[in-house]
């Protein structure tokens, strides 16, 4: 298992720390040996130059795994990073400085080798540290949006720093032979891998400026470090000396190198920053616009993210969206002017679109119109008329106080933001429709529940009659009702009707429909009056253009009774077996809620039968009669008829039988769409 | 399912031709109220080549019987099929719309 970052950073700094010690230490005995020829500690130049690579090395991996934790800074938190260090280093070293020089000037201790030397280790060892971090801050900013073969470059540049590490285990002069060619490679490397400077282009305005700031105070330091190290050149006794360092020169070089490079490249970047940011603005705006789709943006929220990011890709000074809707009224969107001063615009555009239609130099892949208008105001318009779907959605209009202002750039631009808006409300559109399909599914799934919770289980009935029902609900809700009321021993309450419409406003009618069932037989009218009562009732909560037909019976088994009402229900068959006789009811009726006022019931009328055993009612909704053959003809009444006929001496059940397969064997289908309800009586 | 509306001498005429279903009872909607709105006092309506009516086109006629009655308009409907005029005189608006058979008889009931 790989070593936590905290471990390693940890336990580098523990290495660095005693490396440093031990260097300083050897360093202080190797020096004190040489200053007293009369002492011999036996301590090897050897161990020396050991110390110190293991403090360069301890230094190296510390930053790095510092910077791998750090991994989200922007590239002006790592300048600051580097420029804070050196800062740290700087001040301290100073501080050594003018310690050395005005404090303490002139006294034993200023000339005692033992404390220069540990104060000049001191130096050594931030100097190192500095660099080392710049180096590896300069990595990072090297190897952005790195490639493979960059990516080699460098690891062959550090391991060729690394390497040469390993020279100074040699005895050597600076600059001797084998020490330049060193050097000289490694520099010829660092050349080669300066120009990467893409982290540069990423900067806006303000970045470059505080970069350009950093990146000289850290020169600033480097050169004050190169003075210092230059300084302390000739003094022997200070035995590491880091200008006879290759690897540490070599390095310093680079960053050196690496600094003023980014220094010069940011600077003749700094004019071009707007351009930059510009495209970037648009690359985010394109962005913004194909998402807001998605986003549950609605349309005019669109429309203002287009005119927005037109205006800034255009740097139109003023600009509005007219939206044409299908109801005359135009919506308008504007942006830096008064919908009064459009009205001022608008007819000088106009003008001038008849004068001519599409300017020269315009590619005519283009929507977009360009001209110069004459008003005092502005000079140069932009007209873009926003399409989805085939449907002219709006009318975009950027306008500029420069006649010439819009470029074959710009127009390009202002059309890809165009389409692409076009493209995210149709999304939008898609997406509405998808979720209001999805809204009616479930309302449907509702009123279904609804409507078939509102049709009886049981129906009432005695020994005097058997009575079955059938209703095959609708792939849409229906309307179609049938009920029975128990009003006493021997009198029953039947109703069967459809509630006009479909869908949840069937369902909700219907349901009404049972509430005024429920609670008007109960007080034992007679089905005329149950009509007019109930037409008022209802008149009051159906809509203007719903009705209800209905009819109404009332058997008393009692007296042997049927009286009935229709209104405007399909007159139910009845078979009279005293004379072998089937037919319709008829009688005189109105719809609910075709006349909502006192005159209703002079449309509808009481009729009664006297039954006897044997009799039968057949009642049923115009999902029969209208259930139509692939030829388009209708069940109609006397086909109906005709399977009742046949059927006479068969029981209620099996009449309901035979009407359903009459039924699908005519239409040919195996599930009738419409709805269709039979409610059948047979007297016993 | 198509209309079309058409001004003969002072008979507004609005001819219905095909089915009205849920969907198409809106344009029949649209064509009775357009003519009640320009004023017409006596509106035809041909249904000659009317197939099918729903009960939302039967709505349409019911939801106008108040109007046109207060309004003092006569709306006359005339060439229906013995199938669709089953469909109203089951659901009695035989009893308050005119219905004739021919145009001519229309247009004399319209204005009588």
């Amino acid at each position: 298992m790989m070593p936590s970052t905290t471990a390693i950073i940890r336990l580098t700094t523990a290495s660095g720390i005693l490396c440093w010690l031990g260097l300083a230490l050897v360093d202080l005995m190797i020096g004190f040996e040489l200053r007293n020829a009369n002492v011999k500690l036996g301590v090897p130049q050897f161990l020396s130059t050991l110390l110190l690579t293991g403090y360069i090395l301890s230094l190296y991996f510390h930053y790095k795994q510092r910077l791998v934790s750090a991994d989200n800074l922007n590239f002006i938190e790592l300048l600051w990073r580097v420029f804070v260090t050196g800062l740290i280093a700087t001040i301290v070293s100073v501080f050594i400085h003018f310690f050395l020089s005005f404090l303490v000037s002139g006294s034993k201790l200023a000339q005692d080798g033992l404390t220069l030397s540990l104060l000049y280790h001191v130096n050594i060892g931030l100097i190192l540290a500095f660099v080392i971090s710049t180096f590896l801050v300069w990595k990072k900013l090297v190897l952005y949006q790195k490639t493979k073969s960059l990516l080699r470059t460098w690891q062959v540049f550090e391991y060729a720093i690394l390497i040469s590490l390993l020279f100074h285990f040699v005895p050597h002069n600076r600059f001797d032979l084998p020490f330049s060619l060193i050097f000289a490679f490694i520099l010829a490397m660092g050349l080669v891998i300066t120009p990467n400077l893409k982290w540069v282009a990423f900067l806006n305005f303000k970045q470059k400026w505080k970069s350009i700031l950093l990146i000289l105070l850290i020169l600033l330091y480097l050169t004050y470090f190169m003075v210092y190290l230059t300084g302390q050149q000739g003094n022997e006794l200070l035995i590491s000396d880091l200008t006879n360092h290759v690897s540490v020169i070599a390095i310093y070089a680079f960053i050196m190198l690496y600094a003023v490079a980014s220094l010069l490249v940011t600077l003749f970047n700094l004019p071009t920053t707007s351009v930059f940011e510009q495209k970037l603005e648009e690359v985010v705006n394109f962005q913004r616009l194909s998402q807001s789709g998605q986003t549950g943006q609605n349309q005019e929220e669109i429309y203002d993210l287009l005119l927005e990011s037109s205006m800034s890709a255009t740097f139109a000074s003023a600009a509005w969206f007219e939206v044409n809707h299908q109801n005359e009224n135009q919506h308008l969107i504007v942006k830096n002017i008064t919908p009064e001063k459009v009205q001022t615009v608008r007819p000088v555009i106009t003008n001038s679109s008849e004068k001519k239609s599409r300017r020269q130099g315009i590619s005519s892949s283009v929507n977009s119109r360009v001209d110069n208008i004459k008003h005092p105001n502005y000079k140069s318009v932009l007209v873009y008329p926003l399409e989805a779907q085939n449907e002219k959605i709006g009318t975009m209009v950027l306008l500029k106080e420069v006649s010439d202002g819009f470029n074959n750039d710009v127009v390009n631009i202002v059309d890809t933001f165009g389409n692409q808006a076009a493209v995210s409300i149709e999304n939008h559109r898609l997406m509405q429709s998808a979720i209001e399909n999805e809204r009616y599914r479930e309302e449907l799934k509702i009123a279904k529940r609804v409507h078939e919770s509102l049709l009886p289980s049981e129906l009432e009935s005695n020994q005097h009659f058997s009575i079955t029902a059938f209703s095959k609900p609708a792939d849409e809700v229906g309307g179609d009702y049938y009920d029975t009321h128990r009003i006493s021993e021997d009198k029953f309450a039947l109703i069967i009707g459809d509630v006009s419409g479909k869908g949840t406003s069937a369902a909700f009618n219907m349901s009404q429909m049972k509430g005024v069932f429920h609670s008007l037989a109960q007080i034992d009218l007679d089905p005329r009056e149950f009509l007019v009562k109930a037409n008022e009732a209802l008149g009051r909560c159906l809509e203007k253009t719903s009705f209800i037909t209905l009819s109404y019976y009332i058997i008393d088994t009692g007296k042997k009774t049927i009286c009935f009402s229709r209104a405007g229900h399909c007159p139910s068959l009845y078979y009279d077996s005293s004379i072998s006789k089937l037919d319709f009811l008829k009688s005189k009726g109105l719809g609910l809620g075709i006349i909502r006022n006192q005159e209703y019931c002079k449309y509808v009328e009481l009729n009664q039968i006297k039954y006897q055993s044997g009799d039968i009612l057949v009642m049923y909704t115009d999902g029969i009669t209208e259930a139509m053959n692939p030829d388009g003809e209708e069940f109609g009444y006397d086909r109906l008829r005709e399977v009742v006929v046949n059927q006479v001496n068969q029981s209620a059940v099996e009449i309901q039988r035979a009407i359903i397969n009459g039924l699908l064997q005519f239409t040919e289908v195996d599930d009738i769409e419409d709805d269709f309800t039979t409610m059948i009586l047979k007297f016993s | 399912m198509q209309i079309s509306s058409v001004l003969e001498d002072d008979n507004y005429v609005i001819a219905i031709d095909g089915d009205v279903d849920a969907s198409s009872s809106i344009m029949l909607d649209e064509a009775i109220s357009k003519a009640i709105e320009k004023g017409q006092q006596q509106i035809l309506i041909d249904c000659v080549d009317l197939n099918y009516i729903s009960s939302a086109g039967l709505g349409v006629f019911m939801s106008y019987i108040e109007e046109l009655k207060v309004r003092n308009t006569r709306m006359v409907l005339f060439g229906l099929s013995e199938k669709v005029e089953n469909v109203f005189k089951v659901l009695g608006l035989d009893q308050l719309l005119s219905i004739e058979e021919t145009k001519d008889q229309a247009k004399q009931q319209a204005h009588g």
